[in-house]
């Protein structure tokens, strides 16, 4: 199979609440990415729509973005796994790359959480869980995940100082992004007081602090053949692994508490076809929907043994000047999570780590990029490797 | 002529149902009967909870109902002080799972007991559960 590059990224601001239609916030996200690439819409061959149902009046969103968009009557595809949509999104359209069906395709995530109330995106974001077995007692994400942070302080001893260290490094960098929806700091000690908002109980034991927010937003790829990208780009950047897993959607068919499994099956998937070890990764974007799924992270990426995530960010090796950076853009703690834009935003920031255009938050030199993203409580896990 | 009688018996379960119906209503009857069953499939003998009316193994659909009986340790949980729409009137309530061995259990842990009371590891066991809503379910009693 021939090289499949990435040529222009792109992505709107994630905001609270964004004041424009569906098909408008999308398209804030491809014109970023197109002005990128620096193609026009007759130069993409097919695009991929990605993001969580039920959020939009719209239904089949992917034939109105193809018209808004000025790609028609190229054919459009939708793709969705909760969470992790647009790095699915990536998958599918390295496969119509690869396989020779298209030269050029768009990848375009985008999710306007703000359609609906927050307690209803509550109830709409559980039922990502077991519907006919779970949902019936109450579920909601942060709850879910609370649960393996229940799992992994008892297995390893981990505390709430540790998981409020990660929230701390995420504001850090956050507050260096102007697209993220979240930019204020956060030190240490709102976690130890108690009359602080971010101290708050949601979930025991997460509390606000340990949670991303909600957000409206859109992201765009432009994925390309060798060809292509040699003749539109400067820096392309390779698609060197990638690897995708599935598990039980009901926590009683799972076995692992204290880790995800489909983070650990992708990621050995996407070593494997790239060459590499978790050794070799320079920086990285994971998903961190909440500081606990982070800790997770490090440990299933294999960037710390399991149970030494704690260790990691305790000595500051996830910041810029670390061993292994991470999330250095503030994360989804600080961007915010628009569910479908999500995993496009996190392969933008390692894009542009690559190419060495990430400003402020530029790590020294990085020949090979990561990006984790989750869908769902873990029950969608993909993993993407990048090089120059 | 009456209209056709559908069997929704599931919309029953939880505080708030999101199935009707489903090829293991008989579940919903089980708990009527303090009774939480899963089911065994006839054709290979593997055990599922939650009961599934057919199985990926063998692709048989010929199951026994066996019942959740004994005690089973709880793996993890949490503690919630925000609810999804429909569920603001039980709050706080904590959701749990129990491992069985042969199989695990997600559900409510009992609202009498305190967060003190709870630590993962302890011994429960599973009870049917009315609510005050009319609707049924089952939670983690401690033993």
């Amino acid at each position: 199979m021939g090289k499949v590059a990435i040529i222009g990224v792109g992505q709107s601001a994630f905001v609270r609440s964004y004041p424009g239609s569906i098909r408008e916030l999308a398209f804030e996200g491809f014109k970023d990415a197109m002005v990128d690439a620096k193609i026009t819409s007759t130069d993409i061959g097919a695009s991929v729509i990605c993001s969580a149902p039920e959020y939009d009046k719209q239904r089949s969103p992917a034939g109105v973005f193809a018209e808004y968009l000025g790609l028609n009557p190229q054919p459009t595809f939708y793709v969705e796994s909760l969470c992790s949509s647009s790095s699915m999104g990536l998958r599918l359209a390295y496969s119509l790359v690869a396989s020779g069906l298209h030269d050029v395709v768009a990848v375009i995530g985008f999710q306007k959480m703000s359609e609906i109330s927050s307690s209803e995106s509550q109830e709409r974001m559980g039922r990502g869980g077991d519907i006919q077995w779970e949902s019936p007692f109450g579920t909601m994400m942060p709850a879910y995940y609370a649960m393996y942070a229940r799992g992994h302080m008892e297995r390893y001893g981990t505390s709430l100082d540790d998981l409020a260290r990660i929230r701390v490094k995420a504001a850090t960098y956050g507050q260096l992004n102007d697209k993220a929806v979240y930019r204020k700091p956060v030190t240490f000690e709102m976690f130890t007081d108690p009359e602080n908002r971010m101290a708050g109980p949601v979930a025991s034991p997460l509390r606000v602090g340990d949670c991303c927010a909600n957000a409206d937003g859109s992201s765009c790829l432009i994925v390309a053949n060798e060809e292509k990208a040699r003749a539109f780009s400067q820096k392309p950047i390779w698609i060197r692994g990638l690897g995708a897993a599935t598990t039980s959607v009901n926590l009683a068919g799972r076995d692992l508490f204290s880790g995800l499994s489909v983070a650990q099956q992708a990621s050995a998937q996407a070593y494997q076809m790239a060459g590499i070890t978790a050794q070799d990764v320079d920086v990285a974007e994971v998903h961190d929907c909440f500081t606990i799924a982070e800790m997770m992270a490090y440990e299933d990426l294999g960037f710390a043994k399991p149970g030494e995530g704690k260790d990691l960010i305790g000595s500051k090796e996830t910041y810029k000047e670390g061993r292994i950076p991470v999330n250095v853009d503030g994360g989804l703690l600080s961007k915010g999570h628009p569910i479908g834009a999500t995993g496009g935003s996190q392969i933008r920031t390692i894009v542009l780590q690559l190419r060495g255009e990430a400003g402020d938050i530029q790590v020294k030199g990085p020949e090979i990029g990561l990006v984790h993203n989750i869908g769902g409580v873990g029950l969608y896990g993909n993993v993407t490797i990048l090089g120059r | 002529m009456g209209k056709r009688q559908v069997d929704d018996r599931f919309k029953k379960f939880g505080t708030v149902s999101f199935t009707a119906i489903s090829k293991i209503n008989e579940f919903i009857s089980e708990l009527e009967k303090g009774r939480v069953m899963g089911t065994r499939c006839k054709g290979c003998g593997l055990v599922f909870f939650p009961p599934r009316a057919d199985c990926y193994q063998c692709l048989g659909s010929n199951m026994d109902w066996f019942e959740v009986s004994g005690t089973g340790k709880l793996v993890t949980y949490s503690q919630l002080q925000f609810a999804p729409k429909g569920f603001d009137r039980d709050l706080p309530y904590s959701i749990a799972l129990l491992d069985y061995g042969d199989y695990k259990v997600f559900g409510r842990i009992a609202d009498n007991l305190g967060s003190d009371d709870i630590q993962v590891g302890m011994t429960m066991k599973t009870a049917v559960n009315r609510l005050p809503n009319g609707q049924i379910n089952y939670v983690f009693e401690s033993v």
